[in-house]
């Protein structure tokens, strides 16, 4: 169920062509509560792109149904959020993405990841223990670790759409903007 | 007090083909039973999740009504919903709480804060525009017609009791088949 990245100390991913995936892959809402990997690079460019609308959330497992229910009409959506929030969605990703077999894409930082460990082998037991549950779920997961991981992304959001699979981006370093979040 | 199959025979007539419903537990399977219909959504998956759900729907739906037949105790697990929604503010979207004051599938043990807890008050402060309260049958009667043409998103909260008791079709409300009909009728809507 993995797509992984091998340890490295690579550049980090821009958010602009993390932004370009997904307005290639047509995502045009956004649903978030605020993650510190992805704020700067992310979050914030997403909030000023009119091509978005942004939808915050209290609570992450809002967004679980939220896009589960935006995709009855082929609306499609990404569920960003830190892995604190993942895992305190858990039951509502096992029943509305996995027990109902729904297109939920979810985009994850991994908050206290260093940036030359992997996932598995990071210091963080919150970070680690992420792909084994997600495994276990049988979500699939793919890293995006470097710009040239978020080549993944487009194809990957057409394959969930299309399949019905639901799918989570593990985000390992902070994607970095051009000339840094103003 | 109302029963709750009243409240519900009452809302019938005026729900429109196009209408979306999201209902959950025990309206849920009252309203299958009194108003069976494709564009029910009624797989919300995880307790507490149908104003999410909603809230989906009318994004992606934004001109048609979207009405939740919600629970008391499954509204407690998502309280922060009521924030996210009338931060959106949809326009057609009317929020119905059933308060019989207990979970009622799960064996009727008291919700927290039962008979002291003020929904509409909670709706009100979070920012929806109207939050009203009914105990009396002939009343919810008399205001739903203004409840589904009002701005939203607006809520009321039913003070309710357990009316006929229809079957518990858990089945059916998990099953692919009542998620396909769903997307079917609204994708057939839609063009």
């Amino acid at each position: 169920m993995t797509v992984s990245s091998p340890a490295n100390k690579r550049a980090p991913p821009s958010g602009e062509d993390i932004i370009v995936q997904l307005k290639k892959a047509r995502v045009g809402i956004i649903v978030s509560v605020p993650d510190i990997v992805t704020s700067d690079g992310l979050l914030w460019p997403i909030s000023k792109d009119p091509d978005f609308q942004l939808i915050r959330v209290c609570k992450e497992d809002e967004g679980v149904s939220i896009c589960a229910a935006l995709s009855y009409n082929n609306t499609r959506a990404l569920l960003l959020m830190q892995q604190t929030g993942l895992m305190d969605s858990l039951n509502a990703i096992r029943a509305i993405a996995m027990d109902y077999h729904q297109p939920v894409c979810m985009m994850v930082g991994l908050q206290g990841k260093a940036p030359d460990e992997t996932v598995l082998e990071s210091a963080s037991y919150g970070v680690r223990i992420v792909p084994p549950i997600l495994d276990v779920m049988a979500l699939k997961h793919i890293g995006i670790d470097s710009d040239a991981d978020t080549q993944h992304i487009a194809p990957a959001i057409d394959t969930a759409y299309k399949t019905g699979d639901a799918l989570c981006f593990l985000v390992g370093q902070s994607p970095v903007i051009a000339g840094g979040h103003s | 007090m109302i029963q709750r199959d009243l409240a519900l025979t009452t809302l019938r007539p005026h729900v429109e083909p196009r209408d979306l419903v999201v209902a959950v537990y025990q309206s849920c399977f009252d309203w299958l039973a009194l108003c069976p219909r494709d564009l029910n959504y009624v797989s919300t998956g995880a307790m507490g999740q149908a104003s999410s759900h909603a809230l989906g729907l009318a994004l992606g739906s934004p001109d048609r009504r979207v009405i939740v037949l919600d629970g008391d105790g499954s509204l407690l697990m998502n309280l922060g919903s009521l924030v996210t929604i009338a931060n959106v503010r949809p326009k057609h979207f009317l929020h119905l709480v059933f308060e019989n004051g207990v979970y009622e599938v799960n064996g009727a043990h008291p919700i927290p804060g039962t008979g002291t807890v003020d929904f509409a008050g909670m709706a009100e402060a979070a920012g929806y525009q109207d939050a009203m309260r009914f105990s009396q049958l002939d009343a919810f009667e008399a205001a739903l017609p203004g409840l589904l043409a009002c701005d939203g998103p607006v809520m009321a909260v039913l003070k309710i009791v357990p009316g006929k008791a229809y079957p518990r079709d858990y089945k059916y409300i998990h099953s692919a088949t009542a998620r396909q009909a769903f997307r079917d009728a609204l994708n057939r809507n839609e063009t």
